[in-house]
């Protein structure tokens, strides 16, 4: 699974979260969860659990602090699927 | 108001309901599949394509809570019906407060989470576990659609909890801390809710081919309650508020009183102390300054079990009225069954249209009156048809597990 479709996956995951619309329009690499599509920080463990079961990987709490942009969870999924 | 009731969601179906007599007490087959004995419940229903009219798609993920479910509906139907609204504030609305109470929240959540936790998965729950499993769960989800920045919370005392609600509203109105305040209370429907009381033996059981009949409130034949679910809301409003915005006003809450019998002389866990119901009938005929021979009507608790004949003598003692002076008295719960938490808020609907549009709805399944209840209260009082009849004051009471009681009266506009 390459970069884009993993970005394609995880903007699929997380749109019914997001709260600022216009800001998912432009969804990138650098967008944030929060600061960017304003998803309540509550709803960032549904939105883990969603790409846990996407990509059939476990992120642990460490993990999970550390995603906080399109960026990091790119980063965290593909490092979790190499250790799969 | 608003209300999602067993037999009408929404106000013009529970009026019709009511009109006609029409039951919402079915057959369950999930019960039966359970082994209960008791097989039937009177439970709302909700179609799957009417909840994005009350959730967002993202509220509606993993929502299993039908308490919150019902008194959402009810709940933001009254605040519509009060002809107010809930667009986007910069700040909270300060002057307005919800007081909505529940038995129990999200039991079918709660179960989902236990059976996660049990299995060791408990980092799968999720962030809706707590929200939707918290007592004020509905009273949050509430103030979350409507920004409401008064007093929020969930009050409980099993089957007054509704009525209760009512009259924490009213005296926070009254005593000028807010303006209006959305009040009610919801029950969640479903085995894990009804069965203690299936246990308990204090269901009928000799009915599951024929729901409509099991539920006989004051009748000879009365075997227990059914069990039943929904949610009732009512917008209480300081009248100076209402009339300034031009508000359909339904009635008025002349007052109440809630107390408890402390499980003291006849009054147990479950039991009613008599003494503290004809207190708190008077007690709230006193705080709503009206004379017994005032109340016009009455609706009852009455579940369908063997203390309606002490309800009944209760309300006989505490008026001084009997025979043919006693006044007109029904229970809705021949038509909804008995729900529970809901209870109290469904019947305070039920009572107020009443008095709003002018009828006094029939008693179903109260044809053959108990033979106790026939020596103090004249046949013709407990109506089994529907009266076209113009009330101005009509008292509700609602008793709970516990000992507590809470009656309001509510009088005509």
């Amino acid at each position: 699974m390459d970069t884009k479709e993993i970005v394609n996956s995880l903007k699929k995951i997380v749109s019914p979260y997001v709260q600022n619309e216009p800001a998912f329009k432009n969804f990138d690499m650098n967008t944030d969860f929060l600061k960017d599509l304003e998803i309540n920080s509550a709803n960032l463990v549904d939105i883990v659990l969603d790409v846990e079961d996407e990509f059939n990987i476990t992120i642990d709490n460490d993990s999970m602090d550390n995603m906080l942009t399109v960026q990091d969870a790119v980063s965290i999924i593909k490092e979790k699927r190499a250790e799969a | 108001m608003g209300v999602a009731a067993p037999n009408g969601v929404g106000l013009d179906n529970f009026e019709y309901a009511i009109r006609v007599g029409k039951s919402g007490i079915r057959f369950q087959e999930k019960l039966k599949e359970l082994k209960f004995s008791c097989q039937i419940a009177g439970a709302p229903e909700i179609p799957e394509e009417m909840l994005s009219g009350y959730f967002t798609p993202l509220q509606l993920r993993g929502l299993n809570s039908s308490g919150i479910v019902y008194g959402v509906i009810a709940g933001l139907d009254a605040w519509k019906d009060a002809g107010l609204t809930r667009e986007e504030k910069e700040s909270a609305d300060w002057d307005s407060g919800i007081i909505f109470g529940t038995g129990l929240s999200g039991a079918d959540k709660f179960r989902e989470a236990i059976n996660l936790i049990d299995e060791g998965k408990t980092r799968r729950l999720g962030s809706t576990s707590v929200l939707q499993t918290m007592a004020s769960g509905i009273s949050a989800y509430l103030s979350g659609m409507l920004g409401s920045g008064n007093q929020v919370t969930t009050n409980s005392s099993a089957c007054s909890t509704g009525t209760e609600a009512i009259l924490m509203a009213y005296d926070r109105i009254k005593s000028g801390k807010a303006k209006r305040i959305l009040a009610g209370s919801c029950g969640d429907s479903g085995p894990y809710i009804w069965g203690g009381f299936d246990a308990m033996r204090i269901l009928p059981h000799k009915y599951n081919d024929n729901p409509t009949e099991a539920s006989r409130p004051m009748s000879a034949s009365a075997s227990g309650f059914v069990p039943g679910s929904g949610a009732g809301a009512l917008v209480l409003e300081d009248m100076e508020s209402a009339e300034a915005r031009g508000a359909t006003i339904y009635a008025e809450v002349l007052g109440g009183h809630i107390n408890s019998g402390g499980q003291v002389g006849d009054g147990t866990m479950t039991a009613p102390n008599s003494e503290a119901v004809k207190r708190c009938i008077k007690k709230a005929l006193e705080e709503a300054d009206v004379q017994p021979q005032e109340i016009d009507g009455i609706n009852g608790h009455l579940t369908a079990t063997t203390m309606d004949s002490t309800e009944i003598q209760n309300w006989s003692d505490a008026l001084g009225r009997k025979g043919e002076g006693f006044p007109l008295i029904n229970s809705l719960k021949g038509m909804t069954g008995h729900c529970l938490s809901a209870a109290g808020s469904i019947e305070c609907v039920a009572t107020v249209l009443q008095l709003k549009k002018d009828f006094f709805f029939g008693n179903v399944n109260s044809a053959d009156l108990h033979p106790d209840i026939e020596k103090v209260v004249s046949r013709e009082k407990i109506p089994v048809e529907t009266q076209e009849v113009i009330l101005k004051t009509i008292a509700k009471a609602s008793f709970g597990f516990g000992d507590v009681n809470a009656v309001v009266v509510f009088r005509k506009i």
